[in-house]
């Protein structure tokens, strides 16, 4: 998707990268399997966008990013005969501000008109608006870092004890949550979406993806992208 | 930052944080916190986060200290100037987010979960 919008705005100086895509042939596409992008720049939730102008100043930091119309279309195909819980997630993710067109139409513009886009915020705006870290969301960072650790080391339960803490301590976060749930979650093409126990199965988190999205106010899964 | 030890060079603490040592003490961007001994050669961890405010948590059972970011002003940015980012391409070879300075870039996260 964000392919043909590089296509375009490449030739008047914009680059895209993406981060942990599973494969783009032509941009910069980068895996973050520590989840520094959280660390550094504040993601919280995918897909989350950041303009970097030329100079290396930010000047949106991460809110959701959608590159083209289409997206809607496939999120949804063949969606009636997905499990239930698929189902209600993508409802309820769907439920939110989504505007594509919107969002592409603004990249344009600040492509095009660079500082004087009405899109491009004040230094000191992007640390405003830049996600809230509290004590405790710092802390959460740093047991996310520890879980991750020690899950690719091979020690899972002792991931699961770091995990449980950084949501705790960090309940908004959701890449935090998914990236925990998804690694209990079934194998296969579900496994992105499910997020949950399985049947009968165990599981270690106090809280799963439908349970959690649907319990999420408006607004706040995915925040609106405001001017 | 994950550690196996307490005690680090300023070289790896800048490659794991961000924060540079100077003579000015520990500088990320303008923002610099002053430090009783700029010059040690080797920094104790514990004692520089706490004055940086960077909480540090221990997995006693495993040996491992994590060291999490600083945020005095309560926002995953401390300024608007972007931090280095650098990350493996799908062919593992690293790649650096201040390489494409001169153009403007669209950083966009996804995740395949």
């Amino acid at each position: 998707m964000w392919q043909a919008l590089r296509a375009e705005l490449h030739p008047q100086g914009l680059e895209v990268v993406t981060v942990a895509m599973v494969a783009a042939p032509e941009h910069p596409s980068l895996v973050d399997a520590a989840h520094v992008m959280g660390e550094l720049f504040g993601v919280v939730n995918i897909p989350s966008g950041i303009w970097i102008d030329e100079r290396g100043v930010i000047v949106r930091p991460a809110e959701p990013a959608w590159a083209a119309g289409r997206w809607r279309t496939e999120m949804t195909a063949g969606i009636e005969e997905a499990p239930e819980r698929l189902q209600r997630i993508i409802a309820r993710a769907l439920a939110e501000e989504i505007d594509p067109e919107g969002y592409v139409a603004a990249l344009r513009d600040w492509v095009a008109k660079g500082d004087a886009s009405a899109w491009a915020l004040s230094p000191e705006e992007v640390v405003r608006r830049s996600t809230p870290r509290s004590p405790d969301g710092a802390r959460a960072a740093a047991h996310f870092e520890l879980a991750q650790h020690l899950h690719r080391a091979g020690d899972a339960t002792a991931a699961v004890a770091h995990f449980r803490e950084a949501h705790r301590l960090q309940p908004e976060n959701w890449t935090y949550k998914r990236q925990a749930w998804s690694l209990n979650g079934p194998e296969g093409p579900l496994r992105r979406f499910w997020q949950g126990p399985l049947e009968g199965q165990d599981w270690p988190y106090d809280d799963e993806y439908a349970a959690a999205i649907e319990a999420t106010p408006p607004g706040a899964y995915y925040p609106p992208v405001r001017r | 930052m994950i550690l196996t030890s307490l005690e680090l060079t300023p070289a790896a603490f800048e490659a794991g944080t961000g924060w540079a040592i100077t003579p000015r003490g520990a500088c990320n961007g303008e923002r610099c916190v002053p430090l009783p001994d700029p010059g040690a050669d080797r920094l104790d961890v514990a004692e520089l986060a706490s004055r940086i405010g960077m909480p540090l948590v221990h997995d006693a059972g495993h040996g491992l200290w994590a060291l999490g970011p600083a945020a005095p002003e309560g926002r995953a940015l401390l300024s608007a100037q972007a931090p280095e980012l650098t990350l493996p391409d799908v062919e593992g070879r690293p790649f650096s987010l201040s390489s494409l300075r001169g153009r403007k870039v669209a950083l966009v996260a996804w995740a395949p979960y």
